[in-house]
């Protein structure tokens, strides 16, 4: 797995990228949130970032998935082009139907779940590939029952999801995500709501579409979970990449000073 | 007389039902307009709000009885009494409408529209789809409370003379020389009511499916 995450790290900004962040500057008024933050991430690629609190992870992540707008640098998935600098250097977004394309290539996990809490586990994985891909009906529960089953809540397809667990509920919403059959799943800091027991459940689920080659970016805290599970880890901080590499190198012998401060207060 | 207070009631139930037919969407859209971040809009939707809720409905009624005549010297005809008394209740209705859908769409977390949002859904259909079903579960308790009102406020087209249930009672009351028919028709309005709080009871225990 290694190997891979080397051979992306090194590469420039070829069209083989997955997801590929440029150059991404992002304030909020005078804050100046994300500053220069390029990141490419290869197809079957696991990358888990790490960093403090405040240091502009959920924001990277919301920049991607097109919650948020930047005003420099470029985004792209694979040959899809969501956001570019023109010769100002300000960010120009794609048209709404490509960002809308694009939106079908990723997926989002959220750290509270967001689970849409009127309707049935059932239909909340369903109803987007319904309403937005427009698939059909038995197609999409056919599929969305196979993913309830690899998540284990196959008895819990007609609950509402305050009936369940928070361990349950996150599970829903990775299933929900896996629905659209995206490219690559965004995870922010997707247990930091769980307890223990709970979180245990959630990061197997991870491992087990890691095992599959998914390709995944993963925001957390749990810093043996990344190390396991991730090719390559991004530690950042103030709004910049500290430091990068493989993922068992990162957290057993960081470089930066930086790294190794954060790390020690994470595992200790 | 209870022929009389009878066809009154059925008066008083169109003036009901097409005031909830016509202020609950309208309600809607004046939310949104009130919502909309084009200042301008908002202000005046704003504005028309604090009119509708800061003066007394029997004045509304009055004005929308009389503007056509005296501001525009414009006859109606004898069916305008009521359409004037629909028009008028639909917009004042409508204001109250508003700031309740308001609150309750600004209450909604706004991770449930992020939600929608990275999974593709468009605006309108994150709307209703996602938003509005929720939103109706949290603003039944202040809308029952409205049509609760709205009930009692039907009697305030006796102004316009319109032959509603109020309007009917103050007639017999003041031809037999007796209140007999007052009571009568109170007891129509609390049975009303009591079937109102029924209903949005039944409606908010179909809701209770689910909770946050
Ligand atoms: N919507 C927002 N408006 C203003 N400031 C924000 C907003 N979202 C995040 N920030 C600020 O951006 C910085 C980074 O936040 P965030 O990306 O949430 O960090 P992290 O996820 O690493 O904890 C923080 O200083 C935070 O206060
Ligand atoms: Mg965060």
């Amino acid at each position: 797995m290694n190997s891979a995450s080397e051979k992306t790290t090194g590469a420039s900004a070829t069209g083989d990228a997955l997801l590929s962040v440029r150059h991404l500057k992002k304030s909020f008024g005078e804050n100046e949130v994300l500053k220069d933050i390029s990141l490419e991430v290869a197809k079957g690629e696991v990358v888990a970032i790490i960093g403090p609190s405040g240091s502009g992870k959920s924001t990277l992540l919301r920049c991607a998935t097109l919650l948020e707008t930047f005003e420099s640098g470029s985004l792209a998935y694979g040959k899809l082009i969501i956001a570019e600098n023109n010769d100002k250097g300000e960010a120009v977004y794609a048209s709404k139907a490509m960002q809308k394309q694009a939106k079908s290539t990723f997926g989002l996990v959220f750290q509270n779940f967001n689970l849409f809490p009127h309707r049935s586990v059932l239909h909340n994985i369903t109803s987007a590939p319904m309403s937005v891909q427009k698939r059909g009906k038995e197609e999409v529960f056919a599929q969305a029952r196979l993913l309830l089953a690899r998540m284990g809540l196959s008895d819990k397809e007609n609950m509402m999801p305050c009936e369940l667990s928070g361990g349950q509920q996150q599970r829903v919403a990775i299933a929900r995500a896996l629905a659209l059959n995206p490219e690559v799943l965004f995870f922010d800091e997707p247990t930091s709501a769980l307890d223990p027991e709970l979180t245990r459940e959630v990061l197997g689920v991870i491992r087990s579409l890691a095992a599959e080659h998914m390709t995944m970016v993963i925001v957390t805290h749990e810093m043996f979970f990344a190390r396991d599970v991730a090719d390559r880890i991004i530690f950042m901080e103030g709004g910049v990449i500290v430091e990068e590499g493989p993922a068992s190198d990162l957290i057993t012998n960081p470089k930066q000073d930086r790294t190794r401060a954060f790390l020690a207060d994470y595992t200790a | 007389m209870v022929g009389m207070l009878g066809e009154g009631f059925i008066t008083s139930l169109q003036i009901f039902f097409l005031t909830l037919l016509g202020a609950l969407p309208l309600g809607l859209v004046v939310a949104f307009g009130r919502m909309s971040r084009f200042k301008p809009l908002s202000l005046l939707v704003q504005l028309y709000i604090s009119i509708m809720r800061g003066t007394p409905l029997m004045l509304q009624l009055m004005v929308v009885y009389y503007l056509p005549y005296f501001g525009f010297g414009i006859s109606m005809g004898d069916g305008y009494r009521f359409t004037a008394t629909i028009f008028a209740f639909i917009i004042n209705y409508a204001a109250y409408f508003a700031e309740i859908y308001r609150s309750g769409i600004q209450s909604m977390p706004h991770g449930q529209y992020e939600a929608a949002i990275v999974l593709g859904y468009s605006r309108p259909q994150t709307f209703f789809f996602i938003i509005f079903p929720q939103v109706v579960k949290r603003i039944l308790p202040p809308m029952t409370n409205e049509v609760i009102t709205l009930v009692k406020d039907t009697t305030l087209s006796f102004v316009l003379s319109v032959p509603e249930m109020f309007t009917q009672a103050k007639a017999i009351a003041a031809a037999q020389r007796a209140m007999t028919a007052f009571v009568v028709a109170g007891g129509f309005y609390y049975v009303f009511n009591l079937v109102v709080a029924f209903v949005m009871n039944r409606i908010e225990k179909k809701m209770d499916y689910y909770h946050e």
